[in-house]
C-alpha cells in the first residue's frame, strides 16, 4: 500500500456566510506531484492554508506525514515547506539574511553551505547581498523557491510557483522542481493556473470549484474524459459548466 | 531513558536556535537601518536634556526637588525604560506585518513562547540602546548619574522592563484580534498609564482613588521606590515585591491574550 503524505477528510472552511472548501476529501501519496486546479475564489490558496495550519478548518480532518496537523503541526512542519507570491519575505533584508533566518528556524545544519548550493542551483549568487525589495519579479521567485527547499522538505507545497517568471525561466523551474522530486522522492502539491505546468508536472489533478472538488484525475484521464486535448479547454468545460440545481 | 533526555536536549536546542533566528532577523533589520537606529536613541536623549534643564531650575525653586536634584531626571530616564520596552516589543511584531511575513513564520515550526521570548531579547537591546546613551549623557551635562542608585536600578529596570513586556504582548493580541486598525494603540497605549504611574509625581499627589488604581500598576511602585531611594536613602522591599508579583500577574495576562 503506497504512504499518503496527505491525507484530507471532509475539510470544510467557512468565513462568516461563505463557503470557502466545502467539504473536500483528497490524499496524496509519497513522491507523487498533484495540481489543484481552479478559478480564482475555487478555494485552492485557502485549501493550502489549511494543510499548512494558517488557517483552521471549520471542519474535517487533515493528516500530514502520518501526524494530525491540527493538534501536532509542530511536528510535521520542519519536514515540509512552502511557496506563495501573497507571502513576503521581509524587504530590508538582504537574501542571504533572509534564508539565513529560514534556515535556522526549519532547523537546516549548515545554513551557509545550504544557503551556497541553493544559489548556485536557482541562480541567484549574483544578488545574495542585495536587499530582497530591491529583487524584480522573477528574482524573489527564485529566492522564495530558494526559502521552500532550504530544508529538503518531504512534502513541498506550492502556490503559483512560477506566476512571475518569464517563459523561459518558468520552464527551467519545472525542470528544477521535477529533478528535486527525482532525487529525494518528495510530494508536490502545486496550485496553478499554468495548465502546461500542471500537464508537465503533476501525475494527478484536482479540479476545484466554489469550494469543491468537481473532478480529479491524470490530465490524460480527464482529457479523454471531456474530450479534450489541453487541460485547459478541460479547465474552461469545468469552469463554465453550470451549476447542478 | 538516555534517548528520552538527548531528544529533549535536542529539542530544547532547536528551540534556542529558532529564538536565535528571530533575534537574528531583528537585528539585521536594525544593523541595516540608521535611521531605526537614529529614531531610538533620538527620543530618550531629547527628553533627557529637557528634563535636565528643567529639573535644574526645580532644583533652586521648589523644596521637594531639591531633596534630591535628580529625582526628574531619574523618573525620565526610567520613564523610558518603560516605554521602549512595551515599544520593543510591539515594533517586531509589527515589522512583520508590514513586511506581509506573517505566513512565512507561522508556515516555520517556530513556537509562539520561542518568539515571544525574542520579542523579550529584542526588547532588551532596543531599551539598551535608546536609553544607555541618554543615561551616560546625563552625566556631563547635568552631573547627574542614574548608576548612583546602584543595585536598585537593576531591580526597577527589571520591573519596567517586564511591565513594557507584558503590555507590549496585550497589544499585539489587540492587532491580531482588530487588524492594523489598532496599530495606533501601539504607539499611544503607554502614555494612557502615565499619569496614574506617577512618573514625575508621588502617588499620594493622585486623587484617592487614583491612588488605588496606581497602586495596580507596577510602574507606580518603581517609581515610588526610586523616589524612596533617593530621598531617603532606603530600599522599599514591599514597592518592589509588589511590582514583581503585579508584573507576573501582568506577564500572565498577556501571554494569555498573545497565545
Amino acid at each position: 500500500m503506497t504512504e499518503s503524505v496527505i491525507q484530507v477528510e471532509n475539510l470544510v472552511k467557512r468565513f462568516g456566510e461563505t463557503v470557502a472548501v466545502d467539504g473536500i476529501d483528497f490524499s496524496l501519496a509519497r513522491g507523487a506531484v498533484a495540481g489543484l486546479l481552479g478559478g480564482n475564489g475555487a478555494g485552492k490558496t485557502t485549501t493550502i492554508a489549511m494543510l499548512l495550519g494558517l488557517l483552521l478548518p471549520s471542519s474535517g480532518s487533515i493528516r500530514i506525514l502520518g501526524e494530525d496537523m491540527l493538534r501536532h503541526r509542530h511536528r510535521v512542519l520542519p519536514r515540509m515547506n512552502f511557496s506563495s507570491p501573497y507571502v513576503d519575505l521581509p524587504h530590508r533584508l538582504t537574501v542571504r539574511q533572509n534564508l539565513s533566518v529560514y534556515g535556522r528556524l526549519y532547523g537546516v545544519a549548515d545554513p551557509r553551505e545550504r544557503i551556497a548550493v541553493l544559489a548556485s542551483d536557482l541562480q541567484f549568487k549574483e544578488f545574495l547581498d542585495r536587499p530582497t525589495g530591491n529583487l524584480s519579479a522573477g528574482q524573489k521567485t527564485r529566492v522564495t523557491l530558494a526559502k521552500s527547499l532550504l530544508n529538503e522538505p518531504e512534502l513541498l507545497l506550492l502556490d503559483e510557483p512560477t506566476a512571475s517568471l518569464d517563459p523561459d525561466t518558468g520552464d527551467w523551474v519545472r525542470g528544477y522542481l521535477q529533478a528535486y522530486r527525482q532525487r529525494t522522492n518528495a510530494s508536490i502539491l502545486l496550485a496553478s493556473h499554468n495548465m502546461g505546468e500542471v500537464e508537465r508536472l503533476c501525475g494527478d489533478v484536482l479540479m476545484m470549484r466554489r469550494g469543491k472538488i468537481v473532478d480529479r484525475g491524470a490530465p490524460g484521464e480527464l482529457l479523454t474524459r471531456y474530450g479534450r486535448s489541453s487541460l485547459e479547454e478541460v479547465f474552461l468545460d469545468i469552469a463554465r459548466e453550470p451549476e447542478a440545481a | 531513558m538516555t534517548g528520552s533526555i538527548i531528544s529533549r536536549r535536542g529539542a530544547f536546542l532547536m528551540s534556542l536556535r529558532r529564538i536565535e533566528a528571530m533575534l537574528l532577523r531583528y537585528l539585521y533589520l536594525l544593523q541595516g537601518s540608521w535611521p531605526r537606529v537614529l529614531d531610538l536613541i533620538y527620543w530618550p536623549t531629547i527628553q533627557m536634556v529637557l528634563w535636565g534643564f528643567t529639573s535644574q531650575f526645580f532644583a533652586t525653586n521648589s523644596s521637594w526637588v531639591a531633596k534630591a536634584s535628580g529625582v526628574l531626571l531619574g523618573a525620565v530616564l526610567l520613564w523610558d525604560v518603560l516605554w521602549r520596552s512595551q515599544l520593543g516589543i510591539s515594533l517586531s511584531f509589527l515589522e512583520e506585518m508590514w513586511a506581509r511575513n506573517l505566513g512565512n513564520l507561522f508556515a516555520t515550526p517556530l513556537r509562539p513562547y520561542e518568539w515571544v521570548l525574542s520579542f523579550f531579547a529584542m526588547s532588551f537591546v532596543r531599551v539598551v540602546i535608546a536609553t544607555v546613551p541618554a543615561m551616560l549623557l546625563a552625566i556631563p551635562f547635568y552631573d547627574y548619574s542614574i548608576f548612583s542608585l546602584g543595585l536598585p536600578l537593576i531591580g526597577f529596570f527589571g520591573a519596567l522592563m517586564a511591565m513594557g513586556w507584558a503590555v507590549g504582548l496585550v497589544v499585539i493580541a489587540l492587532i491580531l484580534r482588530y487588524g492594523m486598525g489598532a496599530e495606533g494603540i501601539a504607539w499611544a497605549v503607554i502614555f494612557l498609564l502615565a499619569p496614574v504611574s506617577a512618573v514625575y509625581y508621588p502617588v499620594s499627589a493622585l486623587p484617592s482613588w487614583l491612588q488605588a488604581v496606581a497602586m495596580l500598576l507596577p510602574s507606580a511602585h518603581v517609581f515610588e521606590g526610586m523616589r524612596a531611594v533617593m530621598m531617603e536613602h532606603r530600599f522599599p522591599w514591599d514597592r518592589f515585591a509588589a511590582a514583581v508579583l503585579l508584573d507576573l500577574l501582568y506577564l500572565g495576562i498577556g501571554m494569555a491574550a498573545f497565545l
